[in-house]
């Protein structure tokens, strides 16, 4: 942070920087970053907080009632949406939504305060645009496979005059093929954008405190941070529900190729 | 922005990203999704069929105890009916005899009381017929011995009978 200069760089926090461990693979150099750093630590504190739900009690204690709310949460929304054969895709959509959910979660700690730089995964398109890309493979193949080219009816909706069809038709289409770019695009814009806005606000806590007429800048600063714990709060909220967005469109789009309409 | 930045060609960290991206979410989802997750769901699962069957079985023992309360109703009702009918019964019967026996001792003693007046009247009638000759007796004695007259016994006799009855 180029706090020396009084300029503080609100972008500075997504900046990726390598930590070693590097290997080629396939032409390019593989370097162990804060970014994988981030995805470990989320693995890990993953697995720690799943594995504290594994007691199998018939009598679930607090944290083994955590654990089952989660899962419970994920297969009541596949079963919802998809019906019984959302079961099969139940790993895959609870993995998504766990390791979205932690890796926002875990950006939003304050480890600044003690010197580290947290580092929000998901803040980056790179990430949330592969997941997303997955999820649509995973529509693709499911679709072909179970209908193969009568998944193409997807882009006719039941009940469509047929003069329509021509015109619906590639409107349908495209809605099909941007799904992937916005279902990415939403997690990295919410997530960048609520850490931006934070940072933002910090910047004017230290400036206001560096200010030379210091009665005026104390006000702003009081201001900002006072504005920083209802954002920073409103931003909580908003890691849960952009993962949670995240999982429910994924199993729609699932839906979509599992019953087609 | 970095994010925008390392999508373009040159850039050093996005195979990187890519990679580790692959490798966690692989990660999890082999060990969480496909390990973790179906034994948990299987405990609830579990925990739900017992739940439901620990519930069917209270509910059809609840069952079996109503129909047991209502056939020991039934039974107290039909037992309390049959004893309501035995006594009546008896009752009825008590007061049959009673009154055979009383009708019997009733018409003994009309028998018994008509012998007596018949015996009495058999009595009496006699006594008078006996009174009669007396005093016919005595009548014609007593006229013959102030008049000298001497009267008939059968004179004396219808006399008699005027006086008696007349």
């Amino acid at each position: 942070m180029a706090a020396e200069s009084g300029k503080i760089d609100p972008m500075h926090q997504f900046e990726v920087t390598p930590l070693g461990g590097g290997f080629t693979l396939g032409g390019h150099d593989i370097l162990f970053t804060n970014s994988a750093l981030w995805m470990v630590v989320a693995a890990i504190a993953l697995g720690l907080f799943m594995w504290g739900g594994m007691r199998r009690q018939l009598v679930p204690g607090r944290w083994q009632a955590a654990v089952e709310g989660f899962t419970g949460f994920i297969s009541n929304m596949m079963m919802a949406n998809i019906g019984t054969e959302g079961r099969k895709y139940t790993p895959y959509v609870f993995s998504l939504f766990m390791f979205i959910l932690f890796c926002n979660l875990l950006g939003m700690l304050p480890l600044g305060v003690l010197g580290l730089h947290p580092f929000t995964v998901t803040s980056h398109i790179a990430i949330t645009g592969v997941l997303a890309l997955i999820s649509f493979a995973i529509v693709l193949v499911v679709g072909f496979w179970r209908h193969g080219l009568h998944f193409f009816s997807l882009f006719v909706p039941h009940g469509t005059p047929l003069p329509m069809i021509p015109i619906i038709a590639p409107i349908e289409f495209v809605s099909f093929m941007v799904r992937p770019f916005s279902l990415g695009l939403r997690l990295f814009v919410a997530m960048t954008a609520g850490h931006v806005l934070l940072k933002v606000l910090s910047g004017f806590v230290i400036n206001g405190f560096n200010a030379e007429t210091l009665w005026l800048g104390s006000i702003v600063s009081v201001l900002s941070f006072t504005l920083m714990i209802g954002i920073s709060a409103l931003e909580l909220l908003v890691a849960g529900i952009q993962a949670y967005v995240f999982a429910l469109l994924t199993s729609l789009y699932i839906n979509d190729a599992v019953n087609l309409h | 922005m970095p994010q925008i930045a390392q999508l373009t060609a040159d850039n050093w960290y996005l195979a990187s990203q890519l990679f580790w991206l692959l490798v966690v979410f692989a990660g999890i989802y082999l060990v969480i999704g496909r390990g973790m997750l179906p034994k948990i769901e299987a405990t609830v699962d579990a925990r739900d069929r017992k739940v439901a069957d620990d519930l069917a079985a209270a509910k059809a023992a609840h069952a079996a105890a109503d129909s047991l309360e209502e056939s020991y109703r039934q039974q107290s009702e039909a037992s309390r009916a049959a004893a309501q009918k035995a006594v009546a019964e008896a009752k009825d019967k008590a007061a049959k005899d009673a009154e055979k026996r009383l009708a019997k001792v009733d018409a003994e003693l009309g028998a018994k009381l008509t012998a007596a007046e018949a015996e009495v009247a058999a009595a009496k009638s006699s006594a008078m017929a006996e009174i009669e000759s007396v005093a016919s007796e005595a009548a014609s004695e007593l006229v013959a011995k102030l008049s000298g007259a001497n009267v008939s016994a059968t004179d004396a006799k219808a006399a008699v009978k005027a006086v008696l009855r007349g």
